[in-house]
């Protein structure tokens, strides 16, 4: 269908995919401030992807044998990957430049990752999806472990290229039983060939389990969650950032599209899995971060509890789960880049901070930072009137249409343990007294501190204007 | 009729205030015009809620100066906000009580007076706004938002274990609440609306109403609190500042009461009447059980949180009764409660500013040097005892002529508990007031200033005024608790 070679060009993927060779070139060849100035490019060529999704209505590049699909719900995803990708780039700029880890690659390794990420998003064939996946774990492997001097970034590398590649084992044996018991890779045929039965046999039973696997890997799921706490602690913060930001979107794309395309008529299958998942994930999220004294360990927690929301909304599995989901999705981005906004700007004592217990009367000296970390923290603690809040009640209304009731009690539940340790952050800066202090400073960049107070504006303000964003959600179609 | 929004002005002027405030850079010398801004704003909010008094329109049951627009585009979700006879006096009482705290913590909030001042001002919008919701959503919304500048409050300005009690009470609260979030979906699904206007009637089946009153009473019993949820009250209130404890006794605890009357009574009448054994139970070993323990306490902060929990007993026994005697006592002991377990906390502060202790054992013959502060002591005392002519003597008086109707049973019980009140309260007056000054600290201690004059009368003289014209707040409420009385009545006559 492509008529004119130049459209090839306007396709988001394509058009990312060469601009990251471009980039990659044009850092090559920059002698000077090569890190600063790719950052920069690589954030205009997202900046253009985005603008490019958003007006790709046909997308021809979508019907290219199926491998692709093309929806509303695969662009708002598309557009919240972009978006957090761009946010995590230009919060850790600074960052990279101050522990003087100066690649050009890295923006580089985001680029890439993105654009497995976006593939991912959009895979409508067990291959594509695979090599999706597999792109944006390979440059992610590389960006844990690029802190090539410092065995803990070293080690958090390795962990997660075994671990990925192990689940990345687990999800392609998953998708030879699939294949071999349908006979096709392609979702629409995978459902086309299921819609004739009333039940799974064995084989695509195992097969379905298997890619459940490798997929709550991908999405840090309890019990697959065991690489996420020691990948963050590992990695260089913004690396974590960007970790906590942007893959998961992807994850939680794909792991809904495979869900509710090729099984959905195996409804009561999957979500056994889904279900099991999500409240191991909530439960396990909250009670474990309790104990931790490592702030990017309590933000894996966290991430992994705040799966366990999304995931319900899956078991809800109607039309209101998926925009419970994308609602929850984009306030899970927003809070994550604004806490990871403020972590990669606080030092102490010339150290960025790691330690939870560094955050002790920091409401003395940094009164606004502060006042920004508590809201965020109560944001993602589900206190109303943040952003927050909203995006368990949708999930909350999307598991009640479906009768979920133990699960959505199981649910706020949860909701209430991990209070407390969003809580205990509040008491450390407001409520302790500093023992360091003066020590503390925060240093941020204009660029950084433009996301920063973009994010505080939705976060707060979502209330004021709800209508803008759930509208878009309510309109979206897997 | 007023034509311009004035209960989103009352609702949104504190918020203002604090928006302002936030604006303002705190040092040694702005932190006074810090103090005067929110005096100011609160006594301005105070004013304007006394307007929706004098203009509310005693003849109408239902909801008065309604302001309602559609907010959430893809569910039945209305910011719509209105005042009614039930409402009216909450949120009078929490405009009344918020200037006074803030008179109250003028000198003895020494750290961070703007981030006080900003907690409170916050604090009495959702207080606000809470009561004057028609939304159930937007009620939730203000309900828990309440927790975040309680938790503030009681964690930085707090006493020495400040920060288990503000943990506790957080955590406590939020496990009600969020149980109320699940009921409250779970109605928005049987019935596509979210207006607490349209839901008081019977709309649920007889299990589904069992199901979403066992939620709402998770949330209402922590916060009002019922035996035996009641554990947090007593760590809050100690550890809280005087003006924490002054809200959290005067219009915290109120909100578990409003809920009951709202919620359980009007949108879930069958199930009500399944409950009305266990909270009849449940009030009643709340009110001889926390009377016990009043009596054994050496804190003073400790003895009037347990009597609030005693007092809270009888405004639900008044609550459950479901008759007009037993609403209108209920509503009367809240209001009462509110004034006078406020002013106790306020009592108590004054002399815990002089002597940094609140231990009854310190104390003793203040009457000696402090002629003026025994005699507010006093009047406030015995409202808290319920003695005729005081405020508290119309709600006990008017719940214990509705339980006759009920079961005598219940009489005693109560009637024991306000027994025991007489006895804790004269106790404690006993033996901080009377006596000769043993306490060499004591024996200069001063009497109370103006400041503390201006926030003690006013108090004195609405406990006074509320026992002697009751129905001044009697009347508009009655036909507001006619309609739930009604309404209650025709579900389970069917």
């Amino acid at each position: 269908m492509l008529n004119n070679i130049y459209n090839i060009f306007f396709i988001p993927e394509i058009f990312l995919a060469s601009s990251s060779f471009v980039c990659l070139l044009f850092g090559l060849f920059l002698k000077k401030n090569a890190f600063r100035q790719t950052s920069n490019l690589a954030v205009f060529v997202l900046l253009l992807t985005i603008l490019l999704v958003y007006y790709d209505s046909e997308s021809n590049f979508a019907n290219y044998k199926s491998l692709f699909s093309h929806s509303s719900f695969i662009n708002f995803f598309k557009i919240l990957a972009l978006l957090g990708s761009i946010a995590s780039i230009i919060i850790s700029k600074d960052y990279f430049l101050g522990i003087k880890l100066k690649n050009f690659e890295i923006p580089i390794l985001f680029l890439f990752s993105t654009l497995g990420m976006m593939l991912m998003i959009a895979s409508n064939n067990l291959m594509s999806m695979y090599l999706a996946i597999e792109l944006q774990s390979l440059s992610l492997y590389v960006a844990a472990a690029i802190k090539r001097d410092s065995i803990s970034s070293a080690e958090s590398g390795v962990k997660y290229f075994i671990l990925g590649a192990l689940s990345s084992g687990i999800l392609l044996y998953g998708f030879s039983l699939i294949y071999g018991f349908t006979g096709s890779m392609n979702f629409d045929d995978i459902s086309f060939y299921l819609s004739k039965y009333d039940n799974l046999n064995l084989g695509l039973i195992f097969g379905l389990v298997f890619v459940m696997v490798g997929l709550a890997f991908k999405v840090s799921a309890v019990p697959f969650h065991m690489w996420t706490p020691d990948v963050y602690e590992g990695a260089p913060n913004s690396i974590t950032g960007f970790f906590a930001i942007v893959p998961k979107i992807a994850a939680v794309a794909l792991i809904y599209r495979f869900c509710l395309i090729p099984f959905e008529n195996f409804y009561l299958e999957w979500s056994q899995i889904i279900l099991f998942l999500s409240i191991a994930s909530m439960f396990l999220g909250a009670i474990a971060a309790i104990a931790q004294s490592n702030i990017k360990r309590l933000l894996a927690y966290s991430s992994i509890g705040h799966i366990g929301y999304i995931l319900i909304a899956l078991v809800a599995a109607n039309d209101d789960g998926i925009k419970a989901a994308s609602i929850y999705m984009f306030s899970y981005m927003i809070m994550n880049v604004a806490i990871f906004a403020i972590l990669l700007s606080l030092k102490v004592k010339n150290e960025y901070l790691i330690n939870i217990s560094d955050l002790k009367g920091l409401s003395k000296s940094n009164p606004i930072v502060s006042l920004s970390i508590s809201i965020i923290m109560l944001s993602m603690a589900g206190i109303p009137p943040f952003i927050g809040f909203f995006g368990k009640f949708y999930v909350f209304i999307a598991a009640i249409e479906q009768e979920l009731y133990v699960l959505s009690v199981l649910g706020v539940l949860a909701s209430v343990i991990s209070a407390f340790y969003y809580l205990r952050i509040i008491k450390l800066m407001y409520f302790d007294e500093s023992k360091n202090e003066g020590i503390i400073n925060f240093q941020i960049s204009f660029q950084s501190k433009i996301i920063l107070s973009l994010s505080l504006f939705l976060i707060i303000c979502f209330i004021f204007y709800p209508s803008l964003l759930i509208n878009i959600s309510a309109s979206l179609t897997i | 009729m007023i034509d311009w929004p004035l209960v989103s002005v009352i609702i949104f002027l504190p918020f203002i205030g604090a928006l302002i405030i936030l604006f303002i850079k705190e040092d040694e010398l702005t932190s006074i015009n810090i103090k005067w801004a929110t005096l100011l704003t609160t006594l301005g909010t105070f004013i304007l809620s006394l307007i929706l008094w004098l203009q509310f329109d005693y003849s109408n049951p239902s909801y008065q100066y309604e302001e309602k627009f559609r907010w959430f585009d893809d569910f039945n979700f209305f910011y719509h906000v209105g005042v009614d006879g039930i409402s009216l006096f909450m949120i009078l009482l929490s405009t009344f009580l918020t200037p006074l705290c803030i008179l109250a913590s003028w000198n003895n909030i020494k750290k961070r007076v703007k981030e006080y001042m900003l907690s409170f001002l916050f604090l009495e919008t959702v207080m606000i706004g809470m009561f004057a919701s028609i939304d159930i959503l937007l009620f939730y919304i203000f309900f828990e938002a309440v927790l975040i500048p309680m938790y503030l409050i009681i964690g930085i300005w707090g006493g020495n274990r400040r920060i288990y009690a503000s943990f506790k009470f957080f955590l406590y609260t939020l496990l009600g609440s969020v149980l109320m979030l699940i009921a409250i979906i779970v109605m928005y699904r049987n019935t596509s609306s979210m207006s607490i206007e349209f839901l008081q009637g019977n709309y649920f089946s007889y299990n589904t109403q069992l199901f979403l009153w066992l939620a709402f009473f998770a949330s209402f019993a922590v916060k009002i609190p019922m035996w035996p949820f009641h554990t947090w009250l007593p760590d809050a209130h100690v550890e809280a500042p005087t003006a924490g404890s002054v809200i959290l006794a005067g219009v915290l605890l109120k909100m578990g009461g409003y809920g009951f009357i709202r919620f359980s009574l009007g949108m879930l009448p069958e199930a009500t009447e399944f409950f009305i054994p266990l909270i009849m139970t449940l009030s009643i070993v709340a009110i001889v059980y926390t009377s016990l323990v009043a009596l054994a306490q050496t804190d003073i902060k400790k003895l009037i949180a347990y009597s609030s929990v005693a007092h809270m007993g009888i405004v639900t026994i008044g609550i459950f009764l479901v008759n007009q005697q037993g609403l209108e006592g209920a509503m009367m002991q809240m209001i009462s409660h509110g004034l006078v377990s406020a002013a106790l906390f306020l009592c108590v502060g004054v002399i815990y500013d002089r002597m940094h202790t609140r231990e009854i054992e310190f104390y003793g013959g203040l009457v000696q040097r402090m002629p003026l502060y025994a005699t507010v002591f006093m009047i406030f005392m015995l409202g808290s005892v319920g003695l005729p002519g005081t405020s508290g003597f119309i709600g006990e008086f008017l719940v214990i002529v509705g339980a006759f109707k009920f079961s005598s049973y219940v009489v005693i019980g109560a009637a024991f508990g306000i027994i025991l009140s007489a006895v804790y309260m004269l106790y404690l007056y006993k033996r901080i007031i009377f006596g000769t000054i043993t306490n060499n600290k004591l024996a200069d201690i001063l009497d109370i200033n103006t400041r503390e004059k201006i926030i003690l009368i006013p108090l004195a003289i609405s406990v006074i005024l509320l026992g002697i014209f009751p129905n001044l707040f009697l009347d508009p409420m009655r036909l507001s608790l006619e309609l739930i009385i009604t309404n209650y009545e025709i579900a389970n006559a069917k």
